[in-house]
């Protein structure tokens, strides 16, 4: 069952004029702009589906900037999302895919800043409800809605048990746990849901650890 | 969780309560949140549902520039008092066009369950709210009667129009408004839950076709259309009237209708409306 709230059906209050194609749009940007870490200097955003086809008259372009510039859904500024981006800075490519997409509402998000970077996918599902489905070319499926740590990581034994470990030691209940991979001792990619948010102390532990490549968080 | 509508009537009807507090009861299981602070946050939806049709009805203009002011001629048309029908429905569907035309000029509403979709709920809860003279309160736990209806479409079928549809959008909108004001006007859970199956039934089949990719035509009056069809449904429900098919094969009918559509119908603005000669020259106007 995708939706489990009733705010998820009665909200959420938004800036229209889509809930899908708006509020949906600033969420993704929001969740990735999450996991980046930092304001972008550089945004790409590519369209499928019906998101290439009505981008422009649902206001999806200025809303996915405006989620990655950190607004909220029913943020005044999101008509003028372009401007703000442009006066911080930042250069913004929005790209109208042809390519049929798994989801009707797909966008993909390719982020920069000096050598972070960051590919992530996401759909949005309708009402604001949205699912990120790809970071890095790794399947993923987060919603958002609970606080999460992704790690990328190299595939060898007692990865996961240190990670685990550490979050058992701060009192970090684990709700659900997802491992994909490259390939046997490739790169790796770790996605764990909390109960508790996790502190960026935690992270930045984590990330001095052997074997980690990347550590990010999401808060719910 | 509930995930169907015979569920949800049934807990209803076990617990000896209404739609809503079922809806509010998960809510607060699921979130680890209190009933009051939920309560509390759906009050605070509601003030932007009837600040949206407020603003509505004074009236604005479209972001495309292509529609808006129809609320304002309803609204002084009403005020003139004479008019075909009942001015109960005619003030939903004012309210429900206000918001709507709110939404495409990028104002703030709350989407219910969508925002091209937003002005149905809100017209009808608001019209009733001025009929009855009735608290907020009143309107705020009905709210969840909606929510409950929503999250049963939401999780079996869709209310993407997408995924699904304006059937999805505009259909579900009026299901969910069908049976908060049945609930709302003393129906019992099993009227209500017809009042939803009558509602969307009618909707069934509805394509969304918007005009140059904006949420603006058909849009705003199709708003109309599902608060004028919710109020029906609800007064045949009330009366005494079943939907011949049961409440959740009316929703998986959706889905299944869903599923079969072509993508030309579903958000894509290339059929329908959106593809007439008329349909045409907006996009060429607006976009090259």
């Amino acid at each position: 069952m995708p939706y489990r709230s009733v705010f998820e059906i009665i909200g959420p209050v938004m800036i229209g004029p889509s809930s899908s194609h708006t509020a949906g749009a600033v969420r993704l940007g929001q969740l990735a702009r999450g996991i980046f870490g930092e304001e972008p200097g550089e945004i790409t955003v590519r369209f499928y589906g019906s998101f290439a086809q009505t981008y422009r008259g649902h206001a999806t372009d200025v809303a996915v900037v405006a989620g990655l510039l950190n607004f909220q859904t029913d943020d005044a500024r999101i008509p003028d999302s372009l401007e703000h981006a442009r006066e911080r800075g930042i250069s913004v490519s929005l790209i109208p895919e042809a390519d049929p997409p798994q989801h009707p509402n797909t966008l993909a998000m390719e982020l920069a800043n000096g050598a972070n970077t960051l590919r992530v996918t996401g759909v949005s599902l309708g009402g604001g409800a949205v699912r990120l489905t790809e970071l890095e070319g790794f399947p993923l499926n987060l919603t958002g809605e609970n606080p999460a740590i992704l790690i990328l990581h190299l595939d060898t034994p007692g990865v996961v048990a240190a990670v685990t470990a550490r979050l058992a030691q701060n009192e970090i209940n684990i709700s659900h746990m997802g491992l994909s991979r490259r390939g046997r001792g490739k790169v790796a990619l770790m996605v764990i849901e909390t109960d508790q948010a996790v502190p960026k102390e935690v992270a930045a532990e984590l990330m001095g650890a052997r074997h980690v490549i990347r550590v990010a968080l999401l808060q719910g | 969780m509930f995930n169907s509508i015979q569920e949800l009537v049934a807990l209803a009807q076990d617990g000896g309560v209404p739609l809503w507090q079922v809806m509010l009861s998960q809510e607060a299981e699921v979130t680890g949140r209190g009933q009051e602070e939920i309560l509390e946050e759906m009050a605070g939806n509601y003030r932007v549902m009837k600040e949206a049709a407020k603003a509505g009805i004074q009236g604005v203009t479209t972001h495309s520039g292509m529609c808006g002011g129809d609320a304002k001629r309803l609204y002084d048309y009403l005020e003139k008092g004479s008019v075909l029908t009942d001015s109960t429905l005619l003030k939903a569907v004012c309210y429900a066009i206000a918001t709507n035309e709110v939404n495409a000029a990028m104002g703030r509403v709350c989407a219910t369950p969508t925002a091209g979709s937003a002005g149905v709920l809100p017209g009808v809860m608001l019209a009733m709210q001025e009929k009855y003279y009735l608290p907020d309160s009143a309107i705020v736990r009905h709210l969840f009667t909606a929510g409950a209806i929503g999250f049963v479409i939401a999780n079996r079928a869709s209310i993407s129009g997408a995924a699904g549809g304006c059937q999805a959008e505009i259909g579900s909108a009026s299901a969910m408004a069908a049976a908060s004001v049945t609930e709302l006007a003393g129906g019992t859970p099993h009227q209500a839950a017809h009042a939803m199956a009558l509602a969307l039934k009618n909707m069934l089949g509805l394509v969304c076709d918007p005009l140059a990719g904006l949420v603006e035509v058909p849009c705003i009056k199709r708003n109309a259309a599902g608060a004028s069809n919710a109020l029906v449904t609800a007064e045949m429900a009330l009366a005494g009237i079943e939907s011949k098919i049961p409440w959740d094969e009316v929703i998986e009918a959706m889905h299944q209708i869903g599923c079969a559509m072509p993508v030309t119908f579903k958000e894509t603005a290339q059929g329908g409306l959106a593809a007439t000669p008329t349909g045409e020259e907006w996009k060429r106007l607006l976009w090259s």
